[in-house]
């Protein structure tokens, strides 16, 4: 498969959505909602669509594997991940099968972004140590590494269990692999990590100017050096939402991607969000909220402050009307990504 | 006042975001953490350039101010004697990803930067830095230039007030004392002070109104009476 210069994706924890009368909908009824929801991005071309994984009463999936492999069947081109997968509170030998049944029934469209999670109700629901968080990241990703070499496994861990020559099966076909790239957010070490691994890296920026992430990037290619690693594409991971009338597209965000914010701060000790911030998350910020040709522009300028080559839109935060999750989809597929690459200067796709 | 110079312990987001913040502010920045000087070197001199990496013995020794950027849980791997006589800016936060589920370290009547200087029993501790987010930090320092947002401290030597005042003023925010340490208790996580990046008008009203929140209520209940 030949690399494509730029990556354009979409992003959703399934956020439980809301009818076009305002009803909210069912944790099933979002489910079936999302996997449309991807039909409807593969039609429009999007390269990506990546599924979150959370153990909570605001989100959906919980089973982004399940939800991406009824996906398969409804698509044709568009890339299956997750964004991301806890491998802290999992155990990396299920993980490994899951995505090796899903690379079958995909046809190898599957990819898995492994990240250690910034939301924590995974560890007690699996009987896992939070205290544990980074140990457990660091000799799983390892694992991972191991099974993805697809040899029968020898290993000897200290949170995860004894394996001696152990083949895991389905087995990926000879020669191929699940693509794996690492999500990271303000942790230097986490950075440092990926490029030891070889691995490409997602950079989540929720907030802020953007460009604050820059000695991160920077950090990136320094690593690479530093390991003797090649450089992979990076990305970047944000907000949304793309409607046609500009402030239309402000209020609901302010309505839905505040309440969500809002409600994640209860737990991570976040001040609720003021008008003055959420506008300048739009203005100067991580938000990318208006017209398509607003947010093209803003994605396009950010993607070169940051050298990025991917870039993945989280849609529907806090729900939304379908409608407003649809038009979103539609917009980034059929303008916003065309303009970008026009934008950044020819997409080097063909 | 002689610039005094920073000593930070821990190079984590925390520690590497205040490195970038004093080092914009012009400030001698010195970095220690428990990794080698030779693996953290190269990243601090990316994320911060500017500031000086070292082993966390050579900061103590050479800075006047110290800031500890540490996971709470990590306090008792602090040296008492070799931080003697220094001035310790504690900016740890109790964090269940790091420190646990359950907190035995500190509760609503021994608050966590008591504990560190209990701890640290010949330093002269503040607690500072430690309610606003890593990101807001920056985020909210670049966005009002304008109107500085509020840093609440606390501390028991009425000494070294003067030095955190200068401190906290030149990395870019507004000072507020809340008084001795254990008024600390209203910074920690839970409380509604905790994340808050607001100017100092909005934040005395929030310490105002305290002891009407579920936190405020909590500490009346555990201690008996409110923090006097």
């Amino acid at each position: 498969m030949t690399e494509k210069k730029y990556q354009f994706g979409l992003d959703t924890f399934g956020d439980i959505g809301f009818k076009n009368d305002g009803t909210p909908m069912t944790g099933a009824e979002t489910l079936r909602q999302v996997v449309k929801e991807a039909h409807l991005a593969d039609e429009l071309g999007i390269d990506l669509i990546a599924l979150g994984e959370h153990h909570r009463s605001e989100f959906a999936i919980s089973s982004p594997e399940i939800v991406l492999s009824a996906m398969a069947q409804v698509t044709k081109n568009i890339k299956l991940g997750t964004a991301v997968t806890v491998l802290s509170s999992d155990d990396p030998v299920r993980v490994f099968e899951r995505f090796s049944t899903l690379h079958a029934l995909s046809n190898g469209r599957e990819e898995i972004m492994l990240g250690r999670g910034s939301f924590t109700e995974s560890f007690p629901l699996y009987g896992y140590d939070l205290e544990k968080y980074d140990d457990l990241f660091e000799e799983k990703i390892a694992m991972w590494q191991a099974l993805l070499e697809g040899k029968p496994m020898n290993w000897n861990g200290k949170l995860t269990q004894k394996l001696t020559d152990t083949t895991v099966y389905p087995q990926l076909p000879e020669g191929e692999t699940i693509a794996t790239s690492v999500a990271v957010g303000g942790t230097p070490e986490s950075i440092i990590r990926a490029v030891y691994y070889d691995l490409p890296v997602v950079i989540a920026i929720i907030g802020g100017e953007p460009t604050r992430f820059r000695p991160y990037v920077d950090l990136y290619h320094k690593a690479t050096k530093q390991f003797d690693k090649p450089e992979r594409p990076l990305g970047m991971h944000a907000h949304g939402i793309i409607l046609d009338d500009e402030k239309e597209a402000i209020e609901v965000g302010w309505k839905y991607i505040k309440a969500e914010m809002d409600r994640i701060g209860i737990d991570r000790g976040w001040a609720p969000m003021t008008r003055d911030r959420f506008e300048f998350e739009i203005d100067k910020g991580s938000y990318y909220v208006g017209t398509p040709e607003t947010v093209a522009q803003k994605i396009a300028k950010n993607m070169k402050a940051m050298d990025m080559q991917r870039f993945d839109l989280v849609y529907g935060t806090g729900g939304q009307l379908l409608h407003q999750r649809e038009d979103t989809i539609r917009n980034y597929g059929e303008k916003v990504i065309p303009r970008v690459k026009e934008l950044l200067g020819g997409d080097g796709n063909d | 006042m002689t610039e005094p110079t920073i000593g930070i312990v821990g190079a984590g987001k925390l520690g590497s975001t205040l490195a970038r913040l004093g080092i914009q502010a012009q400030l001698p920045i010195l970095i220690g953490s428990r990794h080698k000087v030779e693996d953290l070197k190269w990243v601090i001199d990316t994320l911060a350039p500017g500031t000086i990496t070292l082993t966390t013995d050579e900061v103590i020794e050479r800075a006047d101010v110290i800031i500890l950027a540490i996971p709470l849980g990590h306090y008792l791997d602090l040296d008492p004697v070799k931080l003697a006589g220094k001035i310790v800016l504690d900016a740890s936060n109790y964090w269940v990803e790091v420190d646990g589920t359950h907190n035995n370290i500190s509760d609503f009547k021994r608050s966590s930067s008591e504990v560190v200087q209990d701890h640290l029993n010949n330093s002269l501790v503040a607690k500072a830095f430690n309610h606003m987010g890593y990101h807001d930090l920056e985020i909210e320092v670049d966005r009002h230039p304008d109107v500085r947002r509020a840093m609440a401290y606390a501390t028991d030597h009425d000494e070294i007030r003067p030095t955190v005042e200068h401190v906290i003023t030149a990395f870019g925010f507004d000072p507020l004392f809340l008084g001795p340490l254990r008024y600390g208790l209203l910074l920690e996580p839970g409380s509604p002070l905790f994340g808050e990046a607001i100017p100092r008008d909005e934040f005395q009203d929030k310490i105002n109104t305290i002891y009407d929140s579920p936190y405020g209520q909590k500490i009346i209940t555990e201690r008996g009476e409110k923090i006097k």
